[in-house]
């Protein structure tokens, strides 16, 4: 297999200098996810404000993978409104589900095009969907999916 | 390389008996596959062992040509296939020094050979040993497979006794200190792993076997990890019941054994109702076949057993002293190379004494960051080496070392150390990846 697919130097650079890390107020909804099978874990907070996404802080602990991922729904999401955070998401849950038969959209994911390799890698694909998981059951406690966008 | 030495008048290191791996790994023909390119490096026989030829052919042969269901068929394929079955029970009795081949319990694997003793124990039990309530105990340990830690907290939450347990010490020891408080007059049963698939601790028993009989409970060896890598007898160990699983010790998937005192079998309820484990059945009761049928219903694993006989054969064959010994040279050699590995901080025991050859460790890149074990094992992946990551389904034990996941290395009689320096190589390249 071709390692450096999967640990493209996006994914390494987010990993090292992840953003949005460490949880912050004001928030309308916590959530805490984890994987059951390796044990990582992730904590994310949602502030939504207008029918936009203020702010999503996470706090998390777990493989290169999981945590860039985290930093890159962080730099995707915040600022966007609600709606098309939701299509974003939507977006790069395909992505990962496509084991690799999907040509990304580098319009709509931004620096999330890095993850197609990890889509290959059925084991890891839990990784990277952790903190986008845990973002849209936040975003459903908060209830801020019923802003009209 | 460590050297131990050994007083002399004792019995030498060289007169131990050896085993010749080259000719082992060639009866295991996956150990000769490739994977992403490199010869595939297997190192998680603690999660499941490979097969060799012979136990797939045994298996094989059974399939083709002695085919039938056991113990309710009179025409010669139907004896033929309950002497194989009966057969195994026998081959499996005399390899652990079992006095009796009825006191060996086929199951799926060492989680329903536990389950089974913690469904003896109920508020009604007609048996007082097997009689659990509030105000009774049974004690574990802090190094538990979660599949000999669940059972116990169900049936605590069944008939209100209580859960407590042994810690460990950061050595990756049993800490017996607390022995005498923690093992009384209330504890029913000490239900503990003798060999721990997370941190390769071997467990001394003695002191808490005597311990047990002082207070009348009953002790239950965890012995997945132990009954596949050493000389193992259940006379010698004084204790009550041992679990194994036939995976682990180059069986098929599917069987475990339960083997229990026969006196204490027949004091126990049946587990699961159904075929073959009834005496005179009618619509408003049954009474139950004595053990162990009383403990198989249904039709059981039949071509399994056929399987784990032979692997039991084989292992005699190789010898298990000889398979013991290999494996302790082996944790030496490991233990010393990934020593010399920057970064890594190994968890248990770091003497190749009361520990076998299954080693975990958390590494860490040059600026002192953790590397994440799934991120090391998807990288030695890439280079043909085989490691498991996780929790190793011991969560408690990863809590008291304070890390969510560890990385392990785990040998068989077929490892070489020439795979222990391949998983050392890999390791320096896990660290130039996330330097
Ligand atoms: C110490 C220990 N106990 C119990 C088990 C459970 O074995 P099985 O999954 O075959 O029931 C294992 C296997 O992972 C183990 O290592």
């Amino acid at each position: 297999m071709q390692l450096d697919q999967l640990y493209q130097e996006i994914i390494l650079d987010h990993y090292k200098r992840p953003l949005g890390r460490g949880l912050r107020d004001p928030y309308e909804a916590e959530t805490h996810h984890v994987n059951p099978t390796c044990g990582d874990e992730i904590t994310l907070r949602v502030h939504a404000d207008d029918g936009k996404i203020a702010d999503v802080s996470w706090e998390g602990q777990g493989c290169s993978i999981s945590q860039a991922s985290a930093s890159i729904l962080h730099e995707l999401l915040t600022g966007t409104s609600v709606g098309d955070a939701l299509k974003v998401h939507e977006t790069f849950v395909e992505l990962m589900q496509s084991k690799g038969q999907i040509e990304p959209d580098e319009s709509v994911l931004g620096d999330a095009v890095a993850f197609a390799g990890v889509a290959k890698y059925p084991a890891r694909v839990k990784c990277a969907l952790l903190s986008w998981m845990a973002f849209k059951d936040a975003l459903a406690r908060a209830g801020a999916m019923e802003v009209p966008s | 390389m460590s050297v131990i030495t050994i007083p002399e008048g004792m019995p030498q290191y060289v007169e131990k008996p050896r085993l010749d791996v080259e000719a082992i790994r060639a009866d295991f023909p996956i150990l000769s596959r490739t994977i992403n390119g490199h010869p595939m490096v297997y190192l998680d026989s603690g999660n499941t062992s490979q097969k060799p030829r012979q136990v797939v052919e045994a298996m094989v042969d059974h399939y083709f040509h002695h085919n039938a269901n056991v113990s309710r068929a009179i025409y010669t394929l139907g004896s033929e296939a309950t002497e194989a079955y009966e057969g195994a029970r026998a081959t499996v009795a005399e390899f652990i020094g079992a006095p009796r081949a009825d006191e060996i319990v086929f199951t799926k694997n060492s989680t329903e050979a536990i389950n089974l003793v913690a469904h003896a124990f109920s508020g009604t039990a007609a048996d007082p040993r097997f009689r659990l309530g509030p105000g009774d105990e049974i004690v574990i340990s802090e190094m538990e497979h979660h599949s000999n830690l669940v059972p116990w907290q169900l049936l605590c939450e069944r008939t209100g006794a209580t859960l407590k347990w042994f810690g460990v010490t950061d050595q990756g020891r049993l800490d017996e200190s607390n022995l005498d408080e923690l093992v009384t007059e209330r504890t029913k049963i000490v239900s503990l792993v003798h060999y721990s698939n997370i941190l390769g601790t071997i467990n001394a028993t003695s002191r808490i076997t005597k311990r047990a009989k002082e207070v009348g409970a009953l002790v239950l060896l965890d012995c997945s990890q132990s009954v596949p890598h050493l000389p193992f007898d259940v006379v010698d160990y004084g204790v009550d019941f041992i679990a194994f699983t036939g995976h682990k010790m180059l069986g098929p998937t599917g069987i475990g054994v339960l083997w229990g005192r026969y006196e204490l079998l027949e004091a126990m309820p049946p587990f699961l109702g159904g075929g073959s484990m009834v005496e005179t059945v009618t619509m408003p009761r049954t009474t139950y076949a004595p053990p162990p049928a009383r403990f198989e219903a249904g039709t059981p694993p039949i071509a399994e057993a056929v399987g784990l006989a032979a692997a039991v054969r084989y292992l005699q064959g190789v010898g298990m002293e000889a398979i013991q010994w290999h494996e302790k040279e082996l944790t030496a050699y490991a233990l010393d190379a990934l020593a010399t590995v920057p970064g890594l901080h190994v968890f248990g025991p770091t003497v190749p004494v009361g520990r076998g050859g299954t080693i975990s460790f958390s590494l860490a890149a040059d600026d002192g960051t953790p590397i994440h074990p799934h991120d090391v094992g998807q990288v030695l992946d890439s280079l043909g080496v085989q490691v498991r990551v996780g929790h190793h389904c011991a969560r408690p034990t990863c809590v008291r070392f304070g890390v969510a996941a560890m990385t392990r290395a785990s040998f068989y009689l077929y490892t070489t150390t020439g795979e222990v320096d391949a998983l050392v190589r890999g390791l320096a390249q896990v660290r130039k990846v996330f330097a």
